[in-house]
């Protein structure tokens, strides 16, 4: 059955099973393969979008319930304002290692930072607990968030 | 500009492979090597090197890309030699083609000592060629010129030049002899010891496809997959007529994994026009399997059939020296105490995967393999193809660890993609495939006991190590290295083993084998200097003792007992070791271990939150890598990664448990990964630089911090905690 869909400000529709998870939508029907496959069971963060300016894991959203709600990926994180300070952070700290999480780790900063511009270091690991990074770039990722926020660097990420 | 030739000592350990890539790199139609089709009329120089009339240059990169900064790391060591700024170079993944670029392979921390030299090379030839291009075109000496920057300079007759106006003509001149080309003195280095941030970083964070998982090719299919519950198991019967009924299922293939013997199926693959599709299809497949005699094999059975071997006399003598018995039966003071560790799997963020396309009786695979060479091995052997039938794309790798040393997927893919000729098909596993279909780190037990003089020094030592192998020999990655310190250094020494069955796949997981006998070993080491009255670092150094090579396996790096002693004194200074009581809830503790070439030594502070609950505060780290960092912002990157990786190891419950001959472990609740909050805020790295020639990070950083935490834990609490995980209960 057909579903409209608003993705990174765009409509579009497609048609799927209800059920289909919105991650195998956007990676196998929408070509957008920045959503990342990790766990299909919501327990690692890596297909990580926004819902309504919400984190949501994209293995665990049927398409059906995305339908009327604002999603943005990471292909449209920067277009946010919380996101595009992220992306330029996330750029100037180097966080990635292997890179696979590092999508839903800035989603679901985005998701923080909209909510909570100056987050405590409380606030930040538990926002970003549920986003596994298997290469541990956590210090790095915490000062990437730090930055993006205005703070200063707290982290030991010293150069 | 004069240029010095600063050969670094000849390395007699041999490890440094100068002529490596000397047969066929300079000779070979450089236009073929690069993976994509050159654009702008790009010049290929060699098999590495492009560059176009905009004076940009193209470097190739050899080596599979999995988070170890490779593919920024070995075209800085290109670019530096070339003389080219760093801003004007645009790095390509090569193809797979060991012909071409020898050895390709993300393992061991391998490629910077066996690539150090080599691909600085490969950019003073081109250089070299460019010059030569050059002096013809001026009629001048290419003696009399000079580079910078990416331009030719003539001094004496005021010309300048961008390399891309000589690009044609140094294409066309002999390849000089790699092994004699001048390199550049380390103090003239502009790219090399300057941090560079990771060249996928920008795509990466912008969604943009790079992995293995991502690959997008038209008319593509999906395959998910049914795998024998146990290892080993082969498939007797099985009805897919549900399965095939299913709207969008293409095909399903029988098919052998590599895991069971030539003429059996132990996978089932179901083809669709969606994974999503595949995988609901999957659970409809009925299907028996031949694994009765492989059900015995459990968790539970291990741990008594080990406890009840450790007693015994080993089956394998690793080592012998002086009379063990006699020297522990006359030693003033005798510590004994039994250690062990479980299966591991490796948990790749991004699932197994590999994409493949038979046509013409050809395959072409896009894979994420660490390992291209072996997977083409294995493909082609598997498919009755010639090795060069077929075509291998490295993709950027979702995580290694070790996983993607083995190619199961590869030589699925190419099974399946032959049953659907001419379609690309990738294989994706969910994630409990890829839990329960893992090559593990091997289990170990390990009971030591050490003897001491009426000086407190070590006089004897005796390891009784059991773990998995056939026949009197060890598993993928169960060995143990017969001079595994302090063996070497200990008058009289016993390091035997004992091999027990098991079905499960095993290999090579980060730091293999040092991850297991970095803890065994600093572990014991510290109850036996608290027994001689010392700490750990001070019972290392006498123990240690002169400057010196220590002996090692044939071709296998030898520890230098000064570079042991080097970082242990280095670290202790960096954090402030005293070997004071800690205060009460809180502990510190220390671990050192050589492995992969680096020398590490870690300080682990933590505080107990409660009982049974550790907070590692701050871990101090000190490596000798050798004579030059090449990246330090991602040197300082491997090694945070490592220790935290080793941290996960100890302390979240990290462990792969069998019963009835099956992993039980179904995703990351049962074998979690480290998250954010459970993870230092603070690693302090520095970096000792020494006279050596320089060697990887991958992994050296690792092993010493789960000792260190072990020891921690000890200093805290009064309990040794001797099994991974650690479990404070």
């Amino acid at each position: 059955m057909p579903h409209p869909l608003i993705v990174n400000r765009q409509q579009v529709t497609v048609t799927a099973d209800a059920d289909k998870p919105l991650l195998w939508v956007l990676r196998e029907q929408l070509h957008m393969p920045g959503t990342k496959f990790g766990c299909g069971a919501g327990l690692c963060g890596a297909c990580t979008v926004l819902l309504d300016g919400q984190a949501v894991r994209a293995c665990q959203t049927p398409v059906s319930a995305a339908v009327g709600h604002q999603i943005t990926t990471i292909e449209g994180a920067g277009a946010l304002p919380a996101g595009e300070r992220l992306v330029e952070a996330w750029k100037a700290v180097d966080v990635p290692q292997c890179g696979y999480c590092q999508a839903g780790q800035i989603l679901s900063a985005t998701a923080l930072l909209t909510a909570n511009p100056k987050p405590t270091d409380a606030d930040i690991d538990a926002a970003m607990s549920g986003n596994i990074c298997r290469c541990a770039t956590y210090i790095r990722i915490r000062h990437a968030i730090r930055q993006a926020a205005g703070l200063a660097d707290a982290t030991g990420d010293a150069a | 500009m004069t240029r010095t030739i600063p050969l670094p000592p000849v390395d007699r350990r041999g490890f440094l492979a100068a002529s490596l890539l000397s047969a066929g790199v300079l000779g070979f139609d450089a236009s073929l090597a690069f993976a994509e089709t050159p654009g702008g009329g790009a010049v290929p120089i060699n098999a590495f090197i492009r560059i176009d009339a905009q004076n940009r240059v193209t470097i190739g990169a050899k080596n599979p890309e999995i988070g170890q900064g490779i593919r920024t790391m070995l075209p800085m060591l290109i670019a530096e030699e070339l003389d080219v700024t760093w801003d004007q170079v645009t790095i390509e993944q090569t193809l797979a083609d060991d012909k071409i670029y020898g050895l390709q392979v993300a393992g061991g921390s391998t490629a910077t000592p066996n690539n150090w030299l080599p691909m600085r090379q490969v950019g003073a030839a081109a250089r070299a060629m460019i010059l030569a291009a050059a002096a013809q075109a001026w009629d001048v000496d290419a003696a009399t010129l000079t580079t910078h920057a990416g331009t030719v300079a003539h001094a004496a007759s005021n010309r300048t030049a961008p390399y891309a106006a000589f690009a044609r003509g140094a294409a066309m001149q002999t390849a000089p002899d790699l092994t004699n080309v001048v390199l550049k003195a380390p103090a003239h280095f502009t790219i090399i010891g300057q941090s560079k941030p990771g060249v996928d970083t920008p795509k990466i964070v912008t969604g943009k496809p790079l992995f293995g998982i991502d690959v997008d090719l038209p008319g593509m299919i999906y395959a998910a997959m049914v795998k024998a519950p146990t290892h080993g198991g082969t498939l007797i019967t099985h009805d897919d007529s549900a399965a095939k009924a299913v709207k969008g299922v293409i095909a399903i293939v029988a098919l052998n994994s590599g895991q069971v013997p030539a003429g059996k199926c132990d996978t089932l693959a179901v083809v669709a026009d969606s994974w999503w599709t595949a995988k609901q299809a999957r659970g409809l497949i009925a299907a028996t399997w031949d694994d009765a005699a492989l059900r015995g094999f459990s968790t539970a059975g291990y741990e008594r059939a080990a406890a009840a071997t450790l007693g015994k006399t080993p089956e394998a003598d690793l080592f012998n020296a002086g009379d063990v018995t006699a020297a522990l039966a006359s030693a003033a003071k005798v510590v004994t105490a039994d250690y062990s560790y479980p299966f591991l799997a490796h948990g790749t963020l991004e699932p197994q995967n590999c994409t493949a396309r038979w046509t013409g009786g050809k395959l072409e695979i896009w894979a994420p393999t660490q390992n291209p060479g072996g997977g083409r091995k294995e493909t082609a052997a598997m498919l009755g193809l010639n090795a060069e039938d077929l075509t291998i794309h490295m993709t950027r790798i979702g995580g290694g660890f070790g996983r993607r040393l083995m190619n199961d997927y590869m030589v699925m893919a190419g099974q399946i993609a032959r049953a659907v000729p001419g379609r690309p098909i990738k294989l994706l596993f969910d994630r409990t495939d890829d839990l329960r279909n893992d090559y593990y780190r091997p289990a170990g037990w390990h009971r030591f006991t050490a003897g001491l003089d009426a000086q407190g020094a070590l006089v004897a030592f005796k390891d009784h190590f059991v773990t998995f192998g056939s026949d009197g020999k060890p598993a993928r990655a169960a060995e143990m290295s017969a001079h595994e310190f302090p063996g070497p250094v200990v008058p009289h020494v016993h390091y035997g083993a004992t091999y027990m069955p098991t079905n499960l796949m095993t290999g090579w997981l980060r730091a293999p084998t040092s991850n297991a006998m970095g803890f065994v070993f600093q572990g014991f080491l510290d109850e036996v200097a608290a027994a001689a009255g010392l700490d750990l670092p001070e019972l290392m150094r006498r123990t240690l003792g002169a400057p010196r090579d220590l002996p090692a396996e044939k071709g296998r790096p030898m520890l230098h007992t000064g570079r042991a002693r080097g970082v242990i004194d280095a670290v202790c200074k960096l954090a402030g070791w005293t070997g004071a009581k800690p205060a009460a809830g809180t502990g510190r503790g220390f671990g050192f271990y050589f492995s992969h070439r680096g020398y590490f030594a870690e300080v682990v502070d933590i505080t107990m939150v409660d009982p049974t609950t550790v907070r590692v505060d701050k871990v101090w780290v000190v490596g000798d890598v050798g004579s030059q960092i090449i990246n330090p912002v991602n040197a300082r990157h491997q090694v945070q990664g490592g220790v935290i990786d080793g941290i996960a190891q100890a302390l979240i419950g990290q462990k792969i448990e069998q019963v009835d001959g099956a992993i039980t472990a179904e995703n990351f609740h049962q074998f979690p990964l480290m998250r954010i909050d459970g993870a230092p805020r603070d690693i302090a790295v520095e970096f000792l630089v020494t006279d050596f020639p320089p060697t990887g990070l991958g992994e050296p950083s690792l092993p010493p911090v789960v000792p260190a935490l072990a020891n921690a834990i000890a200093a805290a609490t009064g309990k040794r905690l001797r099994s991974l995980p650690l479990q404070l209960t």
